[in-house]
């Protein structure tokens, strides 16, 4: 999804900057987020997300730059801004002893309209950890507890940074659903992550940032097709023809074969299409067929030139 | 403006009783000693010196008090370096809760702690101590209020400024425990040496003891308002100092 010319702006950031003394955290960050949609801050470790959303959230004040939320200048709207988003930070913690109602309930205290905190909890699956001290909570526990604390002011924008670090795939993908329906709520989140699965299942478009800068923006379809046109098929087959007619295609690049295994390249969207009329065609019998698409991972590798992961 | 307050108090009340020494460490514990100690010195001491009444009837109340004052600030210095330490100030943050609603929650949550480690303590005193004093209790009790207050909001700007909460517990204890020796309660200012005088004549603890030791012996507020005026003074100027260099993280 683009950004249609009409669609109202969540989120307007032009031209931040932020330094700690000599280190430039981040130099001139600039992006829009539409309201209603996931949007993503992808990057390495240490490369300007966090700090980026919290200039967003009026929590850290950029040295340069603009930011507008909601229409509002987060610093000097801050009551209001903070009436109307809600907030997990990366790395935060609740007293240890502090039971999750009594949290919840705090929390709903603090803003002039709250949601109901127990119908949440419940929303969130943490019903039965209602009277459970925050030490208890295990980690996908404390961050539905944290997701909770966020959505508690029926907030406008969510921010969501580096929500699933340190959570087993199965609390992953439960943190996963809870943040589609978020959206589905109508609401905008705005959330960073550094891995590129989770943005690529969870965002409507993405901004990669890497040392403080963005390199690019998009949809991760759009990156992808941008970054990564090649298209790999890979097939077994012992027709001892295979080779000379697999040559034959378009838009091919190149074929290597490892025994009876065949991993053809090529270029476009009709790459694939291709490859099956050619092998139709000639008749030529395979014993496997996978094709292997380019994802976000591919395209930060691409693009950076080296891998999240390291 | 304060919005959360009282319900951040009550919570932190309850938190800290849940901590599995907190309301033995801090309520129960001096009382504890304060029995023990009475015991043994109530025994040996002869009643009737001089010096053994003046230092039960008023110096011994008056340190008991100080004493409990002093570990109320050590505990906030320490809490408020945990928050900051686990995020939960940074937490905190991101609310529309204010710093001085977190902190005054904490304040309230000390005070309350150090009236009702008081409270106990006078109980057991009249138990142990059946010396007939004619206490002025609630001038007694508005007094501690400002020296305790007065000594937080030092506490205040300690808790802003330390680094890591491993360090909270001994700056803090460094910076306040040594004020004890010179405030007068256990050498009267006046026969200090002309250095120490001056010095003791700055540490806010000083107008603390002179005020708390004055109500208790009868005194009236009239003759200590340089006492209230000097306790105000510090923490108009610790609160405003605080929470210029106060650090969320």
């Amino acid at each position: 999804m683009g950004v249609p010319g009409n669609t109202r702006r969540a989120i307007q950031v032009s031209g931040i900057r932020k330094t700690y003394g000599s280190t430039v955290a981040v130099s001139d960050v600039s992006f829009e987020v539409s309201e209603g949609e996931i949007f993503g801050l992808i990057g390495p470790n240490g490369a300007g997300k966090t700090t980026t959303m919290e200039c967003v959230e009026g929590v850290r004040r950029p040295d340069h730059g603009a930011i507008r939320i909601l229409g509002l200048d987060p610093f000097r709207d801050v009551y209001q801004v903070q009436n109307r988003i809600g907030v997990q930070l990366q790395q935060a913690q609740l007293q240890k002893r502090i039971k999750v109602w009594e949290a919840v309930d705090l929390w709903a205290s603090l803003y002039p309209k709250a949601v109901n905190g127990d119908r949440l909890l419940e929303q969130l699956g943490l019903s039965d950890k209602r009277n459970a001290t925050f030490m208890t909570l295990s980690g996908g526990q404390k961050q539905r507890l944290f997701i909770a604390l966020a959505l508690i002011n029926d907030p406008e924008v969510v921010f969501l940074d580096e929500l699933t670090t340190g959570l087993d795939p199965q609390a992953r993908r439960a943190i996963w659903e809870l943040v589609r329906d978020i959206r589905d709520r109508g609401k905008t989140v705005f959330m960073t992550t550094h891995l590129m699965e989770e943005a690529e299942r969870l965002c409507d478009r993405v901004a990669i940032i890497e040392h403080g800068k963005i390199i690019d923006m998009g949809s991760p379809e759009e990156l992808v097709r941008r970054h990564c046109p090649a298209r790999t098929v890979i097939l077994a087959t012992d027709n001892h023809l295979a080779e000379e007619r697999l040559r034959t295609i378009p838009s091919l690049e190149t074929v290597t074969r490892q025994d009876l295994r065949f991993t053809i390249q090529g270029r476009g969207d009709d790459f694939v299409t291709e490859v099956i009329h050619c092998l139709s065609e000639n008749r030529i019998r395979v014993t496997d067929f996978r094709t292997v698409l380019p994802n976000l991972e591919d395209v930060f590798l691409k693009i950076t030139g080296y891998s999240i992961r390291d | 403006m304060f919005r959360g307050l009282w319900k951040l108090t009550w919570l932190e009340i309850k938190i800290f009783l849940r901590e599995p020494m907190g309301a033995f460490g801090t309520i129960l514990f001096p009382v504890l000693v304060f029995v023990v100690a009475g015991r043994l010195l109530g025994g040996r001491v002869p009643r009737n010196s001089i010096a053994a009444t003046g230092f039960i009837r008023v110096g011994l109340p008056v340190l008991a008090s100080v004493l409990i004052a002093l570990s109320g600030v050590l505990s906030l210095v320490t809490i408020i370096s945990i928050y900051r330490e686990g995020g939960i100030l940074k937490r905190l943050r991101a609310t529309p809760l204010r710093p001085q609603t977190i902190l005054t929650a904490h304040v309230l949550v000390k005070l309350a702690l150090t009236v009702t480690s008081l409270a106990l303590l006078v109980l057991a005193g009249k138990r142990f101590y059946p010396i007939n004093v004619n206490v002025p209790v609630f001038s007694f009790s508005m007094a501690l209020l400002i020296s305790t207050w007065s000594i937080l909001s030092i506490g205040f700007l300690i808790a802003s400024i330390v680094p890591t909460a491993r360090f909270a517990q001994p700056i803090g204890a460094a910076i306040l425990y040594p004020m004890l020796a010179l405030c007068g309660l256990f050498v009267p200012v006046q026969s200090l040496p002309p250095v120490l005088q001056a010095v003791a004549r700055v540490l806010p603890l000083t107008y603390a003891v002179s005020l708390l030791q004055g109500i208790w012996k009868g005194e009236a507020w009239s003759a200590h308002i340089g006492d209230v005026a000097a306790l105000v003074a510090v923490f108009a100027i610790c609160t405003a100092l605080s929470a210029k260099v106060f650090r969320w993280e």
